[in-house]
């Protein structure tokens, strides 16, 4: 799960790392509100889960209540990247004299963590990277041992962040560090950390992607899930425990396991059409689950063709069949259903929906001829 | 040949008198697998079908001799029983469990690499291992498996590895050992792991890869085929179309920035001489030419 910014903040709070002072706002008035509490000038940053917000105009700095009124109206409202902010954040402007960048991440090749710290901050990191590599310091961890903040030192001398910096720099990582591990983070990105002239170290953004298979043991994530689907199809879904993404072709996907959910989208592009959504309705192929992912795919304006893919392994082809007629009896769908059904029991799932199968509910016999048929419907 | 697991594997199972353990656990017994033992804390002297429960998995070895384990717990108790697994003796560890903290699976594997270096740990998020009319641990429904090789499979997909070993199947070409490997992004088993072994195995003569987006396996693997393989590989990867940015299902399988794309883990194995194909399908199909043709 990512996190907004203002989320990201309030999380990093929580390990101990220094973050601006401000408040979030959903409307000019509350706006003006967070801004004259604490106090001008003070930056209106839009929050939407997507980088380059500087660039279309999502963060702007203003001196005065007129000035928050203007940005805060602008910014609200606007689409970034397809994606419409519905809140700004907004925090009291720092100035700044340093911009750095620090990062931990899982180092998937060598299986240790891995921390990046850069002197050249403000920037993005793959910019860097690219240009300029020795300006990055990276750092292995083993995650048995963790991070010290005697390592710290070593490292923040290594990235040479300014003298006045470091000390600081060195806790502030060991407490991100913190933050990644404890905090269940897939990522910790601080990009720019900060150096002010009165020589003080503090996150003016943050970057958090949490690890949603750690959610049984951090019940204050909770609060985060409210605002976590920007796409209504994927709050559906989620409300009814589905593994959901949402595309934006015109051929709905219905697999089992996730390979085979991928399998199924390449192959759907491969003869000519695109899929709506990604959608594994994992070993639980019954009657519920096969309700609620047509109810999902049926949402969507876009889809002209569903295509149900399941390979039975553990899964039985009969159970998936059965399911499938409850489904159509509890659900109206609008658009036609090809199936290919294949692996333990599909002579006897096939059976079952032969005598139910028509224009709108049709079997093919190979994963490519259904996804053929699915394609060629959707593009009549 | 088989690789990792053999008739004379003994395995037990933690978790045995949960419903899914009990279920795969039976299902692997019934399919021939020597399960000798259970292990689950409290329930030590009773029974599932026949089958002895240990409080421990240390007890457990001690009574049974054996040598494997699979793991079918929570996700919040898969890293501490794969610890309890190579302290009670245990050297090939099998966990399905999906769903693990990625902070704990990179701490697990590190204490395996560091204080249990003679144990292999398969998983988790994986399928299991099977050894067609051998040996089966883990979640495969045997008898879409074909004894007697020649090829070998591994994968980190579980529909898709069942779908590879039915294509190979309904052509009547047999496995010698098909393995899971999973979709976490930590793997206790990787791909050059197995196909090293494949590679050592005299009765393996061509091996069929699944891979998916994420990470850089597939590309490691590449180049240790280049520079070591000789029987030939025919490969195929999930997520040609998945959007950046999103985990597809599997918590391994997102592209991360310009880093894991399916093309660029499809370019690096054809440049290593692999045959990579679009689809499963077209993949079982080249497998069978291959086959044909040894």
């Amino acid at each position: 799960m990512d996190l907004f910014e203002y989320q990201g903040k309030q999380y990093f709070a929580r390990y101990g790392i220094a973050v601006s002072p401000g408040d979030i706002a959903d409307t000019v008035e509350q706006a003006v509100e967070v801004a004259e509490r604490i106090g001008y000038p003070v930056v209106v940053k839009a929050q939407v889960k997507v980088g380059g917000r500087g660039k279309a105009g999502g963060v702007k700095l203003a001196q005065d209540v007129d000035e928050v009124r203007l940005h805060a109206g602008n910014i609200l409202g606007l689409d970034i990247k397809g994606h419409v902010v519905h809140r700004v954040w907004i925090e009291r402007s720092s100035d700044i004299a340093k911009e750095y960048y620090a990062s931990f991440t899982l180092d998937r090749q060598n299986k240790v963590h891995l921390g990046m710290l850069s002197a050249q901050g403000g920037v993005e990191i793959e910019v860097v990277a690219e240009e300029n590599p020795d300006a990055i310091a990276f750092l292995a961890i083993d995650p048995v041992r963790g991070l010290d903040v005697e390592t710290a030192r070593r490292w923040v001398n290594d990235a040479e962040l300014d003298e006045v910096a470091r000390e600081q720099a060195a806790e502030l990582l060991v407490h991100l560090y913190e933050c990644y591990t404890l905090g269940d983070c897939d990522l910790a990105e601080i990009n720019p950390l900060i150096l002010t002239p009165d020589n003080k170290v503090h996150a003016l953004d943050a970057k958090v992607t949490l690890d949603e298979n750690a959610s049984f043991r951090h019940p204050e994530w909770e609060e985060f899930r409210a605002d976590e689907f920007e796409d209504p199809r994927e709050k559906l879904a989620k409300e009814k425990g589905l593994n959901y993404i949402g595309l934006d072709g015109t051929v709905g996907i219905i697999a089992n396991g996730a390979g085979l959910a991928m399998s199924t989208l390449d192959v759907v592009n491969q003869v000519g059409g695109s899929a709506a959504n990604f959608l594994d309705i994992g070993g639980g192929a019954n009657a519920d689950v096969m309700a609620s992912a047509l109810e999902v795919i049926n949402t969507d304006p876009k889809v002209k063709a569903i295509f149900v893919n399941i390979f039975g392994g553990i899964t039985r082809v009969d159970d998936v069949a059965n399911g499938v007629l409850e489904a159509l009896q509890r659900v109206a769908i609008s658009t036609p259903i090809v199936l290919r059904l294949d692996g333990t029991n599909a002579v006897e799932g096939r059976a079952i929906l032969a005598p139910h199968l028509n224009d709108s509910l049709i079997t093919e016999p190979t994963m490519l001829d259904a996804a053929r048929r699915a394609v060629s419907l959707a593009n009549d | 040949m088989s690789i990792f697991v053999d008739e004379n594997t003994k395995v037990i199972v933690q978790g045995l008198t949960g419903g899914q353990g009990r279920f795969h656990g039976l299902r692997n017994r019934d399919y021939g697998t020597k399960v000798v033992g259970g292990v689950t804390p409290g329930k030590g002297g009773s029974d599932v079908d026949g089958i002895a429960v240990f409080n421990s998995v240390k007890e457990a070895v001690a009574a049974t001799g054996a040598t494997a384990s699979f793991v079918v717990v929570p996700p919040k108790f898969a890293a501490a029983a794969i610890i309890e697994a190579a302290e009670g003796g245990i050297t090939f560890i099998v966990c399905i469990t999906e769903g693990i903290p990625a902070q704990d699976e990179a701490v697990t594997y590190n204490r395996l690499v560091e204080d249990f270096p003679g144990v292999r740990l398969l998983g988790p998020n994986c399928p299991g291992i099977i050894s067609p009319g051998k040996c089966n641990i883990g979640i495969t429904s045997g008898d879409i498996a074909l004894a007697g090789g020649p090829v070998g499979i591994v994968s980190r997909s579980g529909t898709l590895t069942y779908q590879a070993l039915y294509e190979l199947s309904q052509q009547g070409i047999g496995q010698t050992t098909c393995v899971g490997i999973g979709g976490d992004p930590v793997p206790g088993t990787n791909f050059i792991d197995c196909l090293a072994a494949f590679q050592a195995d005299p009765e393996t003569l061509a091996v069929m890869m699944i891979g998916e987006i994420g990470g850089s396996e597939e590309e490691r693997a590449a180049e240790w085929i280049k520079a070591n393989m000789t029987k030939p590989v025919v490969s195929y990867i999930a997520g040609v179309t998945a959007p950046p940015g999103r985990k597809m299902g599997h918590a391994g399988a997102i592209i991360s920035g310009s880093k894991g794309t399916a093309q660029a883990k499809m370019d690096a194995l054809a440049a290593a001489g692999v045959h990579v194909c679009l689809n499963p399908t077209e993949a079982g199909q080249k497998m069978g030419e291959i086959v044909k043709a040894l």
